[in-house]
């Protein structure tokens, strides 16, 4: 009887008993997130459910994470097969406008300069040792663009999953506190108040139909690897501009979005597993994380630069920070710098196109990416 | 195999090149695109 009434008092101080050390470190960085998520309003679609999703997955003996684990089966379902962050894509595409980088296609361009950020951080990965396909995965933590990152983390590198998700995540959200200072660094206090002009231009409805078909078709014969991404945010982008599909539209961008996102982030917290997250390995990673987001900064701020100078003048450079994937929390940034030296400064309009453009470019660089890794035959 | 600079050289030149130059080609397309569709107020208004 005393023997039963030991055993059955063992089962209650097993889950104790088997806590690693790194299991309270991780459930402290949970809640880290948590505060982050719901105190300091940081993405908290996507830091709740992880910060939660790291602290249960951290509880010993629950099994979670083992076969026929609830969050293992989610995980399964949605990383593994690849379908939450394209289901989150075609919800991205429903909600984004495209317009203003359609009324100066030019922002482009400012897209494509935000996104060298990714290339130099894959050479600094490599630098430090790591392996190639996780270069790549850390590389993309610099398209600030957290579906694209999980994408290509759950093909091509699983154990770099958790540390790029939270550090693409996190990042994106401290845009207002990481450009402003490198855009002030880059650019003279003339660069800074120099007044864009804003031309009422229009874009016609067929314009705006077919450039999600353009861009599927264009992008996906040049970069195939990287259709899945481009696909389902053009779907996305598509339905909404053609109006008529109003329902489905609705649905990916609300309960589509709404329930992926949830199941989504609860799966990236489940492989924040401590013995496996709390290695130098992360910290290694969150850094290069900031580096690649600084660096696109950088990049973007430099070609404004140049349009600047090609334009004699008419181009007021802080726009190229936002040629990240943030939207439009970088088109709002720079708006609130360029007010800051000229209160006359109306950059947002701007500065929306090259954000939009950010949006397209990161997808297209990511998906450049795939497929240059295909053709040099590393995956 | 390469070795891990021309690995990552070749990613920066190519990735990078690639990206850019799909860009251009799409912005191209996109202004092509604004001129033979220009925008009228009247197709707007039928919407």
């Amino acid at each position: 009887m005393i023997e039963a009434i030991i055993s059955g008092a063992n089962g209650l101080i097993a889950g104790f008993a088997n806590l690693h050390w790194s299991n309270p470190v991780m459930m402290a960085i949970g809640c880290l997130l948590l505060y982050l998520g719901i105190k300091k309003d940081f993405e908290p679609l996507l830091l709740v459910p992880i910060g939660f999703g790291c602290i249960i997955v951290n509880i010993p003996l629950a099994g979670l994470m083992e076969k026929e684990g609830f969050l293992r089966t989610i995980y399964d379902a949605g990383i593994i097969t690849e379908l939450f962050p394209l289901l989150i894509f075609i919800g991205i595409g429903a909600m984004t406008d495209f317009t203003p980088v359609l009324e100066n296609p030019y922002t482009f361009l400012l897209g494509a300069a935000g996104q060298c950020g990714i290339f130099l951080t894959l050479l600094l990965a490599l630098a430090l040792g790591f392996k190639y396909n996780e270069a790549v995965t850390i590389g993309i933590i610099g398209a600030c663009d957290g579906p694209t990152v999980i994408y290509v983390a759950s093909q091509y590198a699983q154990n770099l999953l958790g540390p790029c998700t939270v550090a693409a995540y996190s990042y994106m959200s401290l845009v207002p506190v990481l450009q402003p200072p490198i855009m002030r660094i880059l650019t003279t206090k003339k660069e800074r108040e120099t007044i864009m002009k804003t031309h009422k231009r229009t874009v016609s409805k067929t314009t705006k139909l077919l450039f999600p078909i353009v861009i599927t078709i264009v992008g996906g014969l040049i970069a195939p690897k990287g259709l899945p991404l481009l696909a389902t945010i053009m779907l996305g982008n598509l339905m909404k501009e053609s109006g008529a599909v109003a329902r489905l539209t609705k649905a990916s961008e609300n309960e589509i979005a709404n329930i992926v996102t949830l199941l989504l982030g609860i799966s990236i917290g489940a492989t924040m597993d401590g013995k496996v997250f709390a290695q130098p390995t992360t910290i290694i990673i969150l850094a290069l994380g900031l580096v690649a987001i600084c660096l696109d900064t950088v990049c973007g701020v430099l070609f404004g630069k140049f349009l600047y100078l090609i334009t004699g003048g008419k181009v007021n450079p802080l726009i190229g920070a936002a040629g990240i994937s943030a939207f439009p929390m970088s088109a709002r940034v720079v708006q609130k710098e360029g007010q800051k030296y000229n209160k006359k400064n109306y950059l947002l309009m701007h500065a929306m196109g090259a954000n939009a453009g950010g949006q397209v470019g990161s997808v297209m660089a990511a998906a450049v990416m795939l497929s240059v890794l295909k053709g040099m035959g590393v995956i | 195999m390469m070795d891990r600079w021309t690995f990552g050289l070749t990613m920066l030149i190519v990735g990078m090149g690639g990206t850019l130059l799909t860009l251009i080609l799409l912005s191209l397309i996109m202004t092509v695109l604004k001129k033979i569709f220009p925008y009228r107020p009247d197709e707007e208004k039928k919407d």
